[in-house]
């Protein structure tokens, strides 16, 4: 039996680096940013302290398995040992060690974090991170740049070497804004705002994406990114100001409506927060739909066409809705739960 | 709900189709069987009215196994999906279905049962008790538990399955997201099992403190009877939790509360929460069991007595109460505080110091022992490095800053397969062998358990292993499917392929059971593997009478049959026979709880005049237990001298 536990033990190990070489590295592990790469520091940190482990178990049950196993002359059989302080102090104290040494840059990142990362020049020193809200809607991204005015579906461009602020919401189910090249996810949730500092170092597409689960087209809610020279993305902001249509409000709640974006990318002028900021108002998605004629169909009804109205039969899009989002900082909603500053 | 006639019953899927017409087809022969052999009354009063603890164990360990088909079908299912990029295999809705049935199932329905299967049948024994402290109590968690898994799986060809994971996260759960009946079997079906689970909970602790039979104090308790009393400790303090959360989430969805819900400043995150301060827990009830059983095996065939007992007993304990302390690891993503998430970065990868304490312990207790490989022992060995895995991968978890990029990923799904299968399914395999003369009276092929054995434990590494680097790849959980482009095929066809392995896995296991029925010689005394080191294995019987022990045993030291036979003692020797007290069994928890079945399906549907009708059937049925002044009979001197020497003849 003992023969054929070994081949399973080293199959593990053998398969590990086999993996690893098959493929080219994660894309966790290939980071294209300062917070990718202060994560990846960190699992790898993590990934050589949990090997060791893994080996001096391995290793220790198989010894043990060999030499105690049942054979003919067992004199080395001694039932009445059944404990020893020293060995049992030992491995109390050792996972103890381990646990502070991981525990230590674990902190460390987790506060590093959750500020923008340091600039490397003397010029980007005085630079303050691009501001992008980025609002998940059932099935779709929206990115909205406050100062450039710009609104965009499903893609992005970020100017390289500078942090991007951003602000993260949801028009209704739970997301999490996720570029695995660029660093780690946060949630977004209707009626919150929630912070995410990330930051391109090299110029490059990177896939992004809603990691956590929203229900039927959750599958295609992706989007790109495109990091960019500074001058290109400047360029890209101008054209965008200059040729793409002005965002109305009925074009924005119609983005409300759940399902794929079918132009799968688009491009506006001036942005949603004129009229809404879900991280303050989180009934408004509801509304929109009422107002639209929308209804929530069950999946498995036959008919689940719907009946939506057009603009000029809903007198609500004829005046001026309008908010005042300028005193941003006085009443956006932070969380008030347990765990939340 | 607005429901037209011809959407309750699940229509024009294939799949569904076909699950359709086996599971009417197994129906009627199932009835027709029973019919035929005349077995209706033999059922009934032999075993679903039991009181008996070893019946209900073996019911429990039955349904389990059924809901391991069930819910291996639906794991096969995702992992053909996945197979490929842009399978067409299912559509998204039902892929959501699926998994989120599969979770559901794997963890109340599966694990759940499966374990207090094997506590109900050998906890008693192993305290030397007759029976549980609530007999009857034990009946109805029984059926409770049995209608809440009968409601939950009926959902997928009635009406349509919950579709929001088995976390049920709000807003995505709540109404405007999930129209339609699914969510709702999700909430009634755990709430039903759920009160069953709590019932075990205190049945169980107030057994263990009070029914030990003379001179077992609580440091000579085996391994496997302290976890599951830890185990119900937590059940007691986490399922209350569950049952407020899932009761406020019904008011959402049923009797329009905005509690969790988008519109009127509902709170969302607060269900996250609620879920989690029950769910962590949850996932502890689930491995504490595992850790006795394996005590007991590696002791067992190790031949030697636990190593660090005392050491081990701590360890639980303390596991037990940090458990309560990191819920909050399962959202690092959340944008808590930085100190928020270092405190809960610190106390999960705590949990791990204990945890590694009974690893080593485990490797020591081996240690100049004499090690013979049946395959209960392989199972437990095979547990070791395989959780070790999955233990370590909880510590690149719990380390927050890092977390960021693993969470909701494969990396996740791949943890926690880890330490589930190798730690719950293996236990649950190895007790169920190590176990299985106790209960049938013969032991399960050897070598026929070893092919299953080998074939699962590499399946199960072809399956899993590849998820973590599809996770560290970027590959998010959930998605029905994804892009050639994303670079992940290979890996996932592997996957997939180890699945089918374990698939083929359980079948030869199942086969098994057939084939010692027929084939396996029966055994002649209470101690089937000759090595049995507590009490279930000092009855006179390899399977004990429905009284368990003629006469109690008295206890002297940590293993107490162990320690017996050491000592040439022969329990079966003393023949001082008194009358022995049982409990008579009833037949109104199963009526019961099937009228919380019917009640709880009319609220799926929302026709109020069933629930009403369910619910005011349920009183009646206590009324009228509550004028049941049957308390139990004896059986008599004779009767115990009859059965105890036709044992084992
Ligand atoms: C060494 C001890 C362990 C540590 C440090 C640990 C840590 C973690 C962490 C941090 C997560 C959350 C990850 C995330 O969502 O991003 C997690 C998830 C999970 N763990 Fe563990 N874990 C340990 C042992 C276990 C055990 C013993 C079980 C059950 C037998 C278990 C079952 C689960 C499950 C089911 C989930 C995910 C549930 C879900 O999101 O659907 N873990 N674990
Ligand atoms: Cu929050
Ligand atoms: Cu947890």
């Amino acid at each position: 039996m003992l023969k054929k536990l070994k081949p399973l033990s080293l199959l593990l190990f053998l398969a590990l680096p086999l993996m690893l070489a098959g493929c080219s590295t994660p894309e966790v592990l290939d980071p294209k940013g300062p917070v990718a790469s202060q994560q990846s520091d960190l699992i790898i940190l993590s990934i050589i302290f949990m090997l060791t482990i893994v080996a001096v178990v391995f290793v220790l049950l198989t010894i043990i398995l060999v030499k105690y196993r049942e054979r003919k002359d067992h004199d080395k059989y001694s039932p009445e040992l059944h404990g020893s302080m020293l060995l049992e102090t030992i491995w109390t104290i050792i996972p103890i060690i381990i646990v502070v040494i991981l525990a230590v840059p674990t902190v460390r990142t987790i506060y590093s974090l959750e500020e923008a990362p340091q600039p490397k020049t003397a010029e980007a020193a005085n630079e303050d991170p691009l501001v992008v809200h980025a609002t998940s809607i059932n099935w779709k991204w929206v990115f909205t740049y406050p100062d450039e005015d710009i609104e965009t579906v499903n893609y992005l461009h970020i100017p390289i070497h500078r942090p991007v602020e951003f602000k993260l919401t949801s028009a209704d189910s739970m997301a999490a804004l996720w570029i695995p090249s660029l660093g780690g996810q946060k949630y977004n949730m209707a009626g919150m705002q929630t912070t995410l500092y990330l930051q391109a170092d090299h110029v490059g597409t990177y896939d992004g994406r809603n990691a956590n689960f929203t229900g039927e087209g959750f599958n295609e809610q992706r989007f790109k990114v495109y990091a960019d020279e500074e001058a290109d993305y400047q360029q890209w902001v101008e054209d965008v100001q200059n040729s793409a249509p002005e965002l109305t409000q009925y074009k924005y709640d119609n983005l409300l409506i759940p399902g794929v974006y079918e132009d799968g990318t688009a491009e506006f002028n001036g942005t949603h927060l004129q009229w809404i900021d879900h991280s303050k108002n989180a009934d408004y998605t509801l509304e929109a739909w009422d107002r639209l004629g929308y209804e929530p169909k069950n999946p498995h009804a036959k008919d689940k066409s719907q009946n939506l109205l057009r603009e000029d039969e809903i007198p609500y899009y004829q005046q001026d809705n309008t908010v005042d989002n300028s005193d941003e900082d006085m009443d956006s909603e932070e969380h008030a739960h347990a765990g939340h500053e | 709900m607005d429901l037209k006639w011809n959407e309750f019953i699940i229509t024009g899927d294939p799949l569904i189709l076909g699950a359709q017409i086996s599971i009417l087809l197994g129906g009627i022969a199932v009835v027709a069987a029973l019919t035929y052999f005349k077995k209706w009354s033999w059922l009934w009063k032999e075993w679903l009215t039991s009181v008996d603890h070893k019946k209900l164990g073996i019911m429990y360990i039955l349904s389990a196994l059924l809901m391991l088909f069930r819910g291996g079908i639906d794991g096969l299912m995702i992992r053909t999906q996945l197979a490929k990029p842009g399978m067409e295999f299912l559509d998204p809705q039902h892929y959501n279905e699926v998994f989120s049935t599969h979770g559901v199932i794997m963890i109340l329905f599966m694990a759940m049962p499966f374990l207090i299967g094997l506590i109900n049948y050998i906890v008693p024994l192993q305290i030397g008790a007759r029976d549980v402290a609530f007999p009857y109590l034990n009946n109805l968690s029984f059926w409770t538990f049995f209608v809440g898994m009968a409601l939950f799986n009926i959902s997928f060809i009635i009406g349509g399955s919950p579709d929001a994971g088995w976390t049920g996260y709000t807003p995505l759960a709540t109404n405007e997201f999930s129209p339609g009946p699914g969510q709702n079997y999700y909430l009634l079906a755990i709430q039903i099992a759920g009160i069953g689970t709590l019932m075990t909970g205190i049945n169980f602790f107030v057994t263990i403190l009070k029914m030990r039979t003379k001179g077992m104090t609580l440091m000579k308790m085996s391994m496997f009877t302290w976890t599951s009393l830890i185990t119900m400790l937590i059940i007691i303090f986490a399922f209350p939790v569950l049952t407020v959360a899932l009761a406020m989430q019904t008011f959402d969805r049923l009797f329009g509360s905005v509690l969790f819900t988008l519109q009127g400043d509902g709170n969302p995150m607060l269900w996250v929460n609620l879920f989690w301060v029950w769910g962590h827990p949850e996932v502890y009830i689930v491995i504490l069991p595992a850790f006795g059983i394996f005590s007991e095996i590696i002791s067992t065939f190790a031949r030697k007595q636990l190593f660090a007992y005392k050491a081990m007993v701590v360890s639980i304990v303390t596991i037990s109460v940090l458990s309560f302390l990191v819920w909050v690891h399962h959202f690092f993503t959340m944008g808590n505080s930085a100190e928020a998430n270092s405190f809960f970065s610190i106390t999960t990868m705590a949990i791990s110091i204990p945890t590694g304490v009974k690893i080593f312990n485990w490797l020591f207790t081996m240690y100049r022992g004499r090690i013979t490989f049946t395959t209960p022992m392989l199972w437990s060995l095979a547990f070791i490095p395989n959780f070790v895995i999955g233990g370590v991968t909880g510590v690149m978890l719990a380390m927050a800053a890092a977390d960021y990029q693993y969470h909701n990923t494969y990396f996740l799904v791949s943890h926690f397969h880890y330490v589930l299968i190798s730690g719950t399914v293996f236990a649950c395999f190895a007790g169920l062998i190590y176990w299985y003369p106790k209960m049938f009276g013969h032991k399960l092929n050897e070598k026929i358990g070893k092919w299953a054995f080998w074939i699962f434990v590499i399946g199960f590494n072809v399956c899993f292993f590849p998820q973590y680097f599809l996770g560290l790849d970027g590959m998010p959980r959930r998605i029905s499917t994804y892009l050639p482009e994303d670079g992940w095929t290979g890996l996932n066809m592997i996957s997939t392929i180890g699945a089918f392995m374990m698939g083929l896995a359980f079948l030869i296991f199942v086969y098994n059971i057939y084939y010692s029925w027929r084939y396996s010689p029966r055994e002649k005394t209470g101690d089937a593997w000759g090595l049995g080191r507590n009490l279930e294995w000092a009855t006179t019987s390899s399977i004990p009478p429905h009284y368990n022990f003629a006469v109690l045993p008295e206890v002297t030291g940590l293993d107490p049959y162990w320690d017996m036979k050491e000592k040439g003692l022969d329990q079966q020797k003393n023949t001082d026979y008194k009358p022995i007290h049982m409990p008579s069994n009833s037949s109104t928890p199963a009526i019961m709880s099937a009228l919380m079945g019917m009640a709880a399906f009319g609220l799926v549907f929302q026709w109020y005049w069933v629930g009403i009708v369910g619910a005011v059937g349920i009183f009646i049925t206590m009324i009228v237990r509550s004028f049941d002044y049957n308390d139990g009979y004896y059986v008599s001197v004779e009767e115990i001298k009859e059965t105890e020497a036709k044992a084992n003849k």
